[in-house]
């Protein structure tokens, strides 16, 4: 009965804040609804007691991904007006959108309500069930290539952008630590020995 | 009347609000102290007497100082700026407290013990850990002000960039442990001085310090609210209580990363003594002294307020890190050592060297 409420409320707030996400006219405000909805996402997965993929969204969603989108968002100016000005023009695309995903989510339910279960039940497991170990296990033994694989593909893909982003600019003064911790005194004082002068 | 069984009727929901309010009250009375404690540290240190004023019924003077504070700010006006967006405006002080408090929920206090027995629990802290982070940005975004800005948008790369450090030092911690159970990983550390994490991952150890340093925005890696060049950053538009909740919570994250280090490299609640005397032994029988030498809360108290001291010295001392350099600590120093550690803990792991020989 708890469960079921606070699945209600949490849905409620979820589809709020989506809706929040494409309808607010600031951008920021459109980021920040996402990071809410990421959020309550993860408070719907801990409801089915995912504790480690709800924790690691917001580990991962809400603690580094939103922030650099964030980050962005705030240093743009984007113009709203320009932005909205396509809105007519690919509705079309939208609505097609909309439909297809209503029409799988329709056809998921309508499926099962025919008894026909494709989905299994999830089985109940024990209070002391970790659910973070039982991840690790399968990830490291059944799956490791598949999971070696991805972390690659990453890998390159982290290289690539780099490599895409990067350019030496010309004359460009950089601090070299290396040489900064190297240098002698002999290297920036030079002691000349003078007579004393007297002023005349 | 029987308190005991009283207690024991209760439910388990009472039971946890009991300890939650316990220990946020604990924690409000020690941020208060602390910020006196700074103060009059960072005094000795640069030999002056720190607050010495407001004394309580004539004693001790400069303890009522944090209480005058409070109610000064308590009775300042917060003002909103007129062009701000002013439901965040308002509520970022909060969005910065929260993640602050509510990391204690897995803390393990004493033997055994912890508000919530999470398995994930070190997973859990670094999440709310990095929720911390938008209380900043939004305050910058939302006071409307460039030098708020400016400062969000530093606090923001810095903390991003030393939290990658600060998950592979914890990897390491893992790994030792093998486990992310906040409570495991202290009982894991059983057995004396040397058998505490930090001697077998000193360099993960120097940089989980380092970063939890530069995560909570203190100085030498204060550049969020660097005074000398954007006023005071991104809490520059705030007065009164809004401004004290800012506050608050950075004193709060002190406290927090202070007992989080002792959780994961010292032992937490773990005695120097154990494992060097066994649990059973005639030491630990004596009235007072044996349960002051044993296990318990008062040592992870101990070792936090050690860090907590070397986190004032460091203010103290240490001159303001320029911007680049802080990125360049972060991302070409730090995460190399972090990432080749964790190769060679993996070695010593795999060939059963040091504590992984049994």
């Amino acid at each position: 009965m708890l469960v079921q409420i606070l699945f209600y409320a949490f849905a409620t707030v979820l589809m709020g804040s989506a809706l929040g996400v494409i309808l607010s006219r600031n951008p920021v405000h459109s980021a920040l609804y996402l990071v809410l909805a990421f959020f309550t996402s993860a408070a719907l997965w801990l409801l089915i007691e995912a504790e480690f993929l709800a924790i690691v969204l917001v580990l991962v969603y809400v603690g580094a991904v939103m922030v650099l989108f964030l980050f962005v968002v705030m240093m743009l100016d984007i113009n709203v007006e320009e932005v909205r000005k396509g809105f007519t023009r690919h509705a079309w695309l939208g609505w097609l959108t909309v439909f297809a995903l209503v029409a799988e989510i329709v056809g998921v339910v309508a499926v099962k309500q025919l008894g026909i279960d494709v989905t299994k039940a999830a089985v109940p497991v024990a209070a002391d069930h970790s659910n973070t170990a039982e991840l690790g296990k399968v990830l490291y033994t059944t799956y490791v290539y598949p999971f070696e694989l991805a972390a690659v593909v990453l890998l390159v893909a982290i290289v690539a952008a780099i490599v895409l982003t990067m350019r030496k600019r010309q004359g460009l003064k950089l601090q070299d630590v290396g040489a900064q911790v190297a240098t002698r005194r002999e290297d920036r004082v030079r002691l000349v020995k003078m007579q004393a002068e007297r002023r005349e | 009347m029987d308190f005991a069984a009283l207690w024991n009727s209760l439910p388990d929901f009472a039971h946890s609000g009991v300890f939650i309010v316990a220990v946020t009250l604990v924690l409000v009375v020690s941020v208060a102290m602390l910020t006196l404690w700074e103060r009059k540290l960072i005094g000795w240190v640069q030999l002056r007497r720190g607050p010495n004023r407001v004394a309580i019924f004539g004693l001790l003077p400069g303890i009522g100082q944090p209480f005058a504070d409070v109610i000064k700010l308590l009775i300042k006006e917060v003002l909103v700026p007129a062009q701000s967006s002013k439901f965040l405006f308002r509520i970022a002080p909060a969005i910065t407290l929260v993640p602050a408090f509510a990391t204690w929920a897995v803390m393990p206090l004493a033997p055994g013990f912890s508000i919530a027995n999470v398995d994930a629990g070190l997973l859990y802290v670094l999440a709310l850990t990095s929720v911390g982070v938008y209380g900043v940005i939004l305050a910058g975004w939302a006071s409307n002000s460039k030098y708020a800005f400016l400062g969000a948008m530093r606090s923001a790369a810095q903390i991003v960039a030393y939290e990658i450090a600060m998950g592979f030092a914890l990897v390491g911690v893992i790994m030792a442990s093998g486990s992310l159970n906040l409570g495991t990983i202290v009982e894991k550390q059983h057995g004396a001085f040397l058998a505490w994490n930090w001697f077998w991952l000193f360099p993960l150890f120097i940089v989980y310090f380092i970063s939890a340093v530069a995560e909570t925005n203190r100085a030498p890696f204060d550049v969020a609210e660097g005074e000398s060049e954007i006023v005071a950053g991104f809490h520059v538009e705030y007065s009164g209580i809004a401004f004290a909740l800012f506050f608050l919570a950075e004193y709060a994250n002190m406290i927090l990363v202070s007992a989080l280090i002792s959780v994961f490299f010292l032992g937490g609640w773990l005695s120097p003594l154990d494992g060097i005397v066994a649990a059973d032994s005639a030491l630990f029988q004596i009235p007072l002294l044996g349960t002051l030498l044993n296990n318990g809360l008062h040592w992870l108290v101990a070792k936090t307020f050690f860090f907590l001291c070397v986190i004032i010295w460091l203010r103290a001392t240490f001159p303001r890190y320029r911007y680049d350099q802080i990125m360049r600590l972060g991302w070409k120093v730090l995460i190399p050592v972090t990432i080749i550690w964790i190769a060679v803990e993996g070695l010593m792991v795999y060939f059963k060297i040091g504590p992984w020989s049994a």
